[in-house]
């Protein structure tokens, strides 16, 4: 289940994250948005966060289950921190590139598609990695509302068995274990698109 | 939306407010604290020292605040520790927050030029008083930056500790929540609240941090 709802985080996170980037560049109005966006889910906790939106949805009587919830909710706030990766990369891409592909006559759907987003994204992946396993721990918090994620299922564990340490020992193990895999593979990434 | 309903509750929020300000900044100092002799181990020449070092941040750094949060309080016990909620929870953020610290501090060092250190040698400075006027005082302004979005990190964090009953703003504001029937008017507010927070320090600390780094803007643009 955390591994599940990591996942589905970033699959929801990062295409937001990737709007929200490309609403910033839009006028006045899309900077305002892009700018409260960030600032609000970067400003206020993760279980603040998760609890409004627990309580959100009843309150406009919108049912949805609560696995969708949290996915929601890790969802959105991953896209904040992502659109800000990606903001500091592109500002790594010269600005010559841009006015090249309009000089081109690329559009500037054609220009985000084919010159920027490949670049920003490559670019970002070290530190794309590591906001996952943020995410991974992050998803944790979920276990508050009820979910039998690793942190719920330990603590269930704990109430029959009055084990503490070592049930909540293990699943330090495997969370260790699961975000070491992660910044591995990160770093493999990285370094094949280096040698490129 | 009735606003006297909060009334009743102001005393609550103001020591809940109380709560999450002081498990900050306790957190906070323990963390700054600790983080500076695990940094030392970690740059340590002797490979004893340094691998316990390196697996104590990696293993921090891989759980979840909340776990460790769960080991001292729920796990406590059962080696005598013994802890009330607001101790165990302000030892758990200051555990968690060492390894960042830790790490943070280590670029500080290594961003501390070599050549100011074997000045201070040449100059007959011991390398106790290298350590105390130079490299630790180089260090630290070369990581403001990273040392004040750490701590903007941890005044958010403060709020996971509402789960093993620390009172702060988080806990009293869902109890009000619960009691009032209004949840999601209470922790909207809060979210806000938070926001207000967050962006509070923040200012502060860019504040602080040109303050620090002014020299080196000052230098730059001559």
């Amino acid at each position: 289940m955390t591994v599940y709802v990591s996942l589905l985080g970033v699959l929801v996170g990062v295409p937001i994250g990737i709007l929200v980037l490309i609403t910033g560049t839009l006028g006045t109005a899309g900077r305002l948005f892009t700018k409260i966006y960030v600032s609000y889910f970067r400003g206020v906790p993760l279980l603040v966060q998760l609890l409004v939106l627990f309580n959100f949805l009843p309150w406009i009587k919108f049912d949805i289950s609560a696995t969708a919830a949290a996915v929601t909710a890790l969802g959105l706030i991953t896209a904040a921190y992502v659109s800000e990766i990606l903001r500091g990369t592109l500002h790594s891409i010269p600005p010559g590139q841009s006015e090249a592909a309009a000089a081109l006559g690329y559009g500037p759907r054609a220009t985000w598609q084919y010159i920027l987003l490949p670049q920003v994204i490559r670019l970002s992946i070290p530190a794309l990695f590591n906001e996952l396993t943020l995410l991974l721990k992050s998803s944790s918090l979920i276990s508050v509302v009820g979910i039998a994620e690793l942190t719920r299922v330990s603590q269930n564990i704990v109430a029959t068995t009055f084990r503490p340490v070592e049930i909540y020992l293990v699943a330090a193990g495997i969370y260790i274990v699961m975000s070491q895999i992660l910044l591995t593979a990160g770093r493999l990434l990285e370094r094949h698109w280096a040698r490129r | 939306m009735d606003l006297s309903i909060v009334v009743p509750y102001l005393g609550l929020l103001a020591s809940g407010f109380g709560y999450t300000v002081f498990c900050w900044l306790a957190g906070a100092l323990g963390a700054m604290a600790l983080g500076l002799p695990i940094a030392l181990l970690r740059m340590s020449p002797v490979r004893w020292l340094r691998i316990p070092a390196v697996l104590y941040i990696e293993a921090i750094r891989g759980t979840p605040l909340l776990l460790i949060a769960f080991l001292i309080y729920g796990g406590g016990p059962a080696f005598g520790l013994l802890l009330e909620p607001l101790p165990a929870g302000i030892l758990a953020l200051a555990l968690h927050a060492s390894a960042y610290f830790a790490e943070i501090y280590r670029v500080g060092f290594n961003a501390v030029p070599r050549g100011h250190v074997e000045a201070a040698a040449s100059l007959g400075m011991s390398p106790v008083a290298t350590f105390l006027r130079v490299q630790l005082p180089e260090a630290l302004v070369a990581v403001t930056p990273s040392m004040v979005n750490a701590l903007v990190v941890l005044s958010k964090e403060t709020s996971i500790l509402s789960i093993i009953s620390v009172p702060d703003l988080t806990y009293e504001v869902q109890k009000m929540g619960i009691e009032t029937f209004a949840s999601f008017e209470s922790l909207f507010a809060l979210a806000i609240g938070y926001w207000a927070l967050v962006s509070v320090i923040s200012t502060l600390g860019a504040a602080f941090e040109r303050r620090v780094t002014f020299h080196i803007h000052a230098a730059r643009s001559q």
